[in-house]
C-alpha cells in the first residue's frame, strides 16, 4: 500500500540492546529533561492579580449605549430581541414625556431592558440589528453568582454611566483607570 | 529497689530527644508533602499551591486541617478494629525507624553529654530492617479490613512487592557489612566520618540496588503498584477517609524521609560534612552543622524521590516482579561476591 504522506517514520522493532535494556540511562536522560523544566518559563497567568487580555473583537458582557450628551439611545423598537437566536432579551417600550429630553434621545424609550445572561450566547447579534447605536457587547465577561436571578441584567446593570455626569464612573467601567 | 538506682536523668533525656525527634520529623513531613507539590509543579512549568500565606506556604497545614475536618467514615461491613489499627501501625512502623538514625555526634548541655542518637543498638540494621518490613503489615491490614477487593488486591500486590524488593536490599547490605565489619549504624557513620571514604565509593552497585529497593519498600512511583490509581481506584487507601487517610499518606513521606537518612547515614556519611575538620570548632557547634549536614542530605535524596516520581511511569506489576527477582537479587548476590572477593585478596 502507498502511504499517504512522506512523514512516517519506520518504528524501530529491532531487539534492545545490553545499555537498552539496562534502562539507567534512559531514566537518567529523562530525569535531564524533567530537570531542565525546572528553569523554563511558566506559562501560568496568576488570574485574580494577572488578567489576560481580550482581543478586541471579543464579545463579552452587553452595555447599553449613550448620546454625547448622556441621552440614552435605544428606542426599544425590539430589533435586537428578535435578532437575539437564544431569546435572551426583553423589553418593554415607554413614550418620553414632556421635560424627559436630556434622559432619552427620542420620544420612545425603553423602560424595561433584561438581558439574561443564562440564556446569552454571545454571539453579537444584537450588536448588528441595532439601527440606533444603542448595545455594544464590551470586553468584560459576567461574573459568577450566587442565584439563577442575579444573572437576569437590568437597565441598570447595563447602562453606561453618563458621560457628562459621571465621567469617572465611565473611565472606571472602561478600565481606563483602575 | 533497683529500678530507682537507674539514671533517671538518661531517661528524661532519652524522652526529650523521641519528642524532638518525632516532631520535627512529622513537621518536615508536613512540609515535604508541600515539597513534593511544588517540585511536581516546577518540573512541569507551573507554579504550584501558592495561595495560602506566603509563597503558598501555609498549605500544609491547610491540607491538614481539612483532613481533619473531612467526616470519618467506617464502612459497615469492615473490620472495625483492624481497619483502625491499619494506619496506626503504618504511622508508628515507619516513626519507629528514626529510634537507630545517628542525627549527630554529642551535644554538651548543662555538664551532661547528650548522645544525638535514641539508641545505640550493636544491631541498628537488623533493627531498621525488622522495622521497616512491620511497615507493610499496615498497608496489608488496611487494605484486608476495608474488606474491598480492590484494596485486598493492593494489598497483596504491597506485600509482595515488599518481600520481593527485602530479599534484594538484604543482600546489598551483607556487602555493605562486610566492608565496615558492623551492624552499629553509629559506628558505620563514625568510621565514615573519621576520614574514610564515604561507603558509597566502595559500594556503588550495592548503594544503586538498596536505592532502587527503597523507592520499592515506600511504595514511591515507579513502584507504587499498591496504590496505581488507574487500576486498583486508590489502592489500599480507598475506603479510608479524614485523619485515618491522612495518616496513611503521612506515612509513605515519613518512610521517604527514613529511608533517605538511613542511605544519608550508610552511604554517604551521615552527618559528615566534607572537607571539613569538626575538631576546629567547639564540640557543640560542630554537632549542630553535623545535625545541619544530614539535614540537607536527606532534603537532597528526599528531592531525587521526588524528581524521579515526576519524571518515570509506573511499571507494569510483571516488570516489577521481573525487575526484583531476575535482575536485582542477581546483581545484589553478584555485588556480594565481588565485595567478599575483594576483602579476601585484601586480607
Amino acid at each position: 500500500m502507498q502511504a499517504l504522506t512522506n512523514k512516517s517514520i519506520a518504528v524501530n522493532r529491532s531487539p534492545m540492546t545490553f545499555w537498552e535494556r539496562l534502562y539507567l540511562i534512559n531514566i537518567i536522560k529523562g530525569m535531564m529533561i524533567t530537570f531542565s523544566h525546572m528553569f523554563k518559563k511558566q506559562p501560568t497567568v496568576r488570574y485574580p492579580e494577572q488578567k489576560r487580555e481580550f482581543s478586541p473583537v471579543f464579545r463579552g458582557l452587553h452595555v447599553l449605549n449613550r448620546d454625547e450628551a448622556g441621552r440614552e439611545n435605544c428606542t426599544a423598537c425590539g430589533l435586537c430581541a428578535v435578532a437575539c437566536p437564544a431569546e435572551a432579551i426583553t423589553m418593554e417600550a415607554a413614550e418620553r414625556q414632556e421635560g424627559e429630553e436630556h434622559l432619552y434621545k427620542e420620544e420612545k424609550y425603553a423602560a424595561k431592558y433584561e438581558i439574561n445572561m443564562l440564556r446569552c450566547i454571545f454571539c453579537g447579534l444584537c450588536e448588528e440589528a441595532c439601527p440606533k447605536d444603542a448595545i455594544y457587547l464590551s470586553e468584560t465577561f459576567a461574573p459568577a453568582n450566587y442565584t439563577r436571578k442575579g444573572f437576569i441584567y437590568d437597565k441598570n446593570d447595563l447602562l453606561i454611566p453618563n458621560t457628562l455626569t459621571n465621567a469617572t464612573e465611565l473611565a472606571k467601567a472602561k478600565g481606563v483607570e483602575a | 529497689m533497683t529500678l530507682l538506682a537507674l539514671d533517671w536523668a538518661i531517661i528524661i533525656e532519652k524522652l526529650i530527644l523521641i519528642v524532638i525527634i518525632v516532631l520535627t520529623t512529622l513537621l518536615i513531613t508536613l512540609y515535604t508533602t508541600f515539597g513534593e507539590r511544588k517540585v511536581a509543579a516546577i518540573l512541569q512549568d507551573r507554579p504550584g499551591p501558592n495561595r495560602a500565606g506566603p509563597f503558598g506556604l501555609l498549605q500544609p497545614l491547610a491540607d491538614g486541617l481539612k483532613l481533619i475536618m473531612k467526616e470519618e467514615i467506617i464502612p459497615t461491613s469492615a473490620s472495625k478494629w483492624l481497619f483502625i489499627l491499619g494506619p496506626g501501625l503504618a504511622m508508628t512502623a515507619s516513626l519507629m525507624t528514626s529510634a537507630v538514625i545517628p542525627w549527630g555526634t554529642e551535644i554538651h548541655l548543662f555538664g551532661r553529654t547528650i548522645e544525638l542518637q535514641v539508641a545505640d543498638i550493636n544491631i541498628g540494621l537488623l533493627y531498621v530492617f525488622a522495622v521497616v518490613s512491620m511497615g507493610v503489615y499496615g498497608i496489608m491490614i488496611g487494605g484486608w479490613a476495608s474488606n474491598n477487593k480492590f484494596s485486598l488486591m493492593s494489598a497483596l500486590r504491597a506485600a509482595s512487592q515488599a518481600i520481593s524488593y527485602e530479599i534484594a536490599m538484604g543482600l546489598a547490605l551483607i556487602a555493605l557489612l562486610m566492608s565496615t565489619g558492623t551492624l552499629s549504624l553509629k559506628t558505620i557513620v563514625a568510621d565514615q566520618a573519621a576520614g574514610h571514604w564515604w561507603n558509597v565509593v566502595y559500594q556503588p552497585l550495592g548503594f544503586l540496588i538498596f536505592f532502587i529497593c527503597a523507592m520499592a519498600e515506600c511504595n514511591r512511583t515507579p513502584f507504587d503498584l499498591p496504590e496505581a490509581e488507574n487500576e486498583l481506584n486508590f489502592g489500599y487507601h480507598q475506603e479510608y477517609s479524614s485523619m485515618k487517610l491522612g495518616f496513611y499518606l503521612f506515612a509513605e513521606y515519613v518512610n521517604m524521609i527514613m529511608s533517605s537518612a538511613i542511605m544519608a547515614s550508610m552511604y554517604f556519611g551521615g552527618y559528615d560534612l566534607p572537607f571539613f575538620d569538626e575538631t576546629t570548632v567547639a564540640p557543640n557547634i560542630a554537632a549542630l552543622i553535623g545535625i545541619g549536614t544530614l539535614l540537607i542530605k536527606i532534603v537532597l535524596f528526599v528531592f531525587l524521590f521526588m524528581w524521579i516520581r515526576w519524571t518515570i511511569p509506573r511499571f507494569r506489576y510483571d516488570q516489577l516482579m521481573n525487575l526484583g527477582w531476575k535482575k536485582m537479587i542477581p546483581l545484589a548476590l553478584f555485588n556480594m561476591l565481588i565485595t567478599g572477593a575483594i576483602i579476601l585478596s585484601k586480607s
